[in-house]
């Protein structure tokens, strides 16, 4: 009994001992890495993921593994790794939100080494903008995304509108109205109306940039006290009133789609990637019958439109930048849309990122929305976001930290405004005080 | 009988084990009373400073505070409300001889068995969804309006969905304790011409009064942090119609990524917790003494 165990120790220890000598022998000849990447499960990220073995083919010292997660968790793992320096991580999927913050912070590495072929200048000047802090690259884009409104053109025809094509916020209401048949299972508009900075905010702040408000004044005063503010919420909640669908307060993005593509709505205004769905005729019942145009305005010179775009970082401390990097730099390259058009399809590249995409026509002949998206892009300036200046960066958001807990506190008012169970003045009111505390405690106003 | 050398040595021999549970319940609970004296952001993590009790203000100011404190107290309560008031008859019903009664048995208890989001996610999506859900279908059938659940009625119907999963337990906990009662009694008062109505509440209720008080004080334990049900289906809203404390908390800390106030806030939710059970063992404990 007593030999069987020492055996047993004797085989282990010398197999341990004898994998760390190959180990420590071999090393130069097969160095592998292993990159942890974190991502969101968006479809086009799913895609990369599948498309990983292209990746691993060229670079045989290189192995991948996949973190793939829901937005909000991905955002709470990715944050609470870098913050506490984990370093779990090696590729981090983020927001143009986050880019500045951490940059700031020198949580992030700068993307100056991603090869001769990466081709930064062909980037499209809005996104790289919102990627870089002081000219210098800190993520690269792995889609972007403005905003815009997408209807059926058969709706519109059989109530006799025209979409003009940078629509004002009256015609919108207007045509709205008309569209809508409640009995017949129509909404004239559908808006998102969930609780949260990345939901119902980013609408709500782009739609105030196109009525004239901001988020804060140049010394950080919060400004849902002014009558820009009262205006875009009554509208709001007046508009999903009379036009929206039931359960308008829980729709985010996905519900939206949903109904959308089964033709419950006759407009919707949300992200420019949506785009592809709604005209994909494998998902959309409603496919060919899609027409698009500009975010509306108030005749303000800012349209509702808002600038995002999902990219690749690298976290400081990385111990495996070199791979890091150019696992980046194929994922975000010319040759990886075309790998993805090859197995896939041109309509299915991720969009929003690159000048070249926009002139190449094979892509131009499948997407009808090619024009506007980058016209939608263009439009929205992260630098500039509101008709009066203001004192942050961000187009639907401002780029502080404390910003994902006041944009959703603040998004939980205006959900109950939309759902009938607080007033818009009462709403106003609490998202001013919340808003104001928050401030106050972070020191940015006394 | 054991001599004092014994008690001694029994003492320290069990010494490890009490300081190894002390230390793991101490350590967490020292860390949280530390943190909740920082100014500490998870996103400005390299700033935090000592402010005494300025995270405590901060949150027992919080406007959301008071609501919070009263959508939980007002959901604990209708939760044990119903799974008493329904899991009574319930277990009445079981204790009968009925065919199949191991299956009709096994069906009632199931709900306990589902996990709490997937609960959440079957009422949120497949029950109540007030366009493809099946009550806006069977309203429609008898020419109703669909109730747009979580958007009307938001907290009655995180309320239902939470005494779904709940109401098996008390009927269970019923049904054993009527199980136990004594047959020779009921015949007696059968005998003597008594009513079923009189013999229910002057034999079956006190006799269950013990049980039920096993019910009030378990499911407030577990209750009083009903956190998945919330998260799924309305995410604390709209407004701050179904955020409870556990809600709350877990918005500062993980939304916010503020660990003092967070930490702070536990704190005050633990105090709550025993504030209720104080009162709980008061009201109800004295049944258990007898």
């Amino acid at each position: 009994m007593l030999n069987a165990v020492r055996e047993v120790i004797v085989k282990h220890v010398l197999s341990a001992l004898l994998g760390a000598a190959t180990l420590l022998g071999a090393a130069p000849s097969v160095a592998q890495t292993s990159l942890t990447i974190a991502t969101v499960n968006n479809g086009d990220m799913i895609r990369m993921q599948a498309l990983t073995n292209e990746f691993t083919a060229k670079n045989p010292d290189i192995t991948v593994k996949w973190v793939t997660l829901e937005e909000n968790v991905l955002r709470q793992r990715v944050t609470t790794d870098i913050a506490t320096k984990g370093g779990q991580f090696d590729v981090l999927t983020i927001g143009t939100y986050e880019v500045p913050i951490w940059a700031k912070k020198n949580w992030l590495i700068p993307l100056d080494n991603l090869g001769p072929d990466y081709d930064a200048a062909d980037l499209l000047p809005k996104i790289r903008d919102a990627v870089s802090v002081s000219g210098q690259l800190y993520a690269a884009p792995f889609y972007g995304e403005s905003s815009m409104v997408m209807y059926r053109t058969d709706l519109f025809q059989k109530a006799g509108l025209t979409m003009p094509e940078k629509p004002t916020w009256d015609f919108v209401i207007d045509a709205a109205k008309k569209l809508t048949d409640k009995s017949g299972g129509v909404f004239g508009i559908c808006l998102r109306g969930k609780a949260g900075w990345g939901e119902n905010m980013a609408f709500l702040t782009a739609m105030s940039n196109s009525f004239g408000a901001r988020w804060f004044d140049e010394k950080w005063q919060p400004q849902f006290d002014k009558p820009e503010w009262k205006k875009t919420l009554s509208t709001y909640v007046d508009l999903m009133k009379a036009a929206g669908p039931p359960g308008a307060s829980s729709n985010g993005f996905n519900e939206n789609l949903a109904l959308f593509n089964s033709g419950k709505c006759g407009m919707w205004i949300d992200a420019t990637v949506a785009a592809s769905f709604v005209t994909n005729p494998k998902d959309s019942k409603v496919a060919d019958k899609v027409g698009f145009a500009l975010a509306p305005n108030a005749g303000l010179g800012k349209n509702a439109n808002w600038l995002w775009a999902w990219n690749l970082a690298i976290p400081a401390g990385s111990k495996k930048t070199a791979a890091a990097e150019k696992f980046i730099a194929w994922a975000t390259s010319k040759d990886y849309t075309r790998l993805v058009a090859s197995k896939e399809g041109w309509a299915n590249v991720p969009p929003g990122t690159r000048t070249s995409l926009y002139q190449n026509p094979e892509y131009l002949k499948v997407a009808p929305f090619a024009g506007l998206t980058l016209a939608s892009i263009d439009a929205a300036d992260p630098n500039k976001p509101t008709v009066q200046s203001v004192p942050y960066v961000g187009v639907q958001y401002a780029a502080i930290p404390e910003f994902q807990g006041i944009g959703t506190s603040v998004g939980q008012q205006f959900s109950a405004a939309l759902a009938g169970s607080s007033t818009v003045d009462a709403a106003l009111a609490a998202a001013q005080t919340a808003t104001e505390r928050e401030m106050k405690r972070a020191g940015y106003i006394k | 009988m054991a001599t004092q050398q014994t008690q001694v040595l029994g003492r320290a021999l069990l010494t490890p084990a009490v300081a190894l549970l002390f230390i793991w319940m101490i350590v967490p609970l020292a860390m949280t009373v530390y943190f909740s004296t920082l100014h500490y952001s998870l996103l400005d993590a390299e700033t935090w400073s000592f402010v005494g009790l300025e995270n405590f203000r901060y949150f027992l100011t919080d406007p959301a505070f008071l609501t919070a404190l009263r959508n939980t107290l007002v959901l604990v309560g209708s939760v044990l409300a119903i799974t008493i008031l329904l899991g009574t008859p319930l277990a009445l019903l079981l204790d009968q001889q009925v065919v199949g009664r191991s299956i009709v048995r096994l069906m009632v208890i199931a709900p306990f068995f589902v996990m709490p989001t997937v609960s959440a996610l079957v009422w949120k999506n497949l029950l109540m969804h007030p366009v493809s859900g099946l009550f806006a279908w069977v309203a429609t059938l008898v020419g109703a309006t669909p109730i747009d659940w979580f958007n009307d009625v938001p907290l009655f119907a995180v309320i239902l969905i939470v005494a779904w999963q709940w109401l098996p337990f008390a009927t269970l906990i019923l049904l054993t304790a009527l199980q136990s009662q004594d047959e020779e009694q009921k015949e007696a008062a059968e005998m003597d011409g008594a009513s079923a109505l009189s013999t229910f509440i002057y034999l079956t209720l006190p006799h269950l009064a013990r049980p039920i008080t096993v019910v009030i004080l378990i499911e407030t334990i577990f209750l009083l942090t009903v956190f998945a049900e919330i998260f799924v289906t309305t995410g604390g809203g709209p407004g701050l119609a179904t955020t409870n404390i556990a809600f709350l908390i877990y918005t500062q800390a993980l939304v916010q990524y503020d660990v003092g106030n967070a930490s702070a806030g536990g704190l005050v939710a633990v105090v709550i917790a025993n504030i209720v059970a104080f009162f709980l063992v008061r009201i109800v404990g004295r049944n258990l003494e007898a």
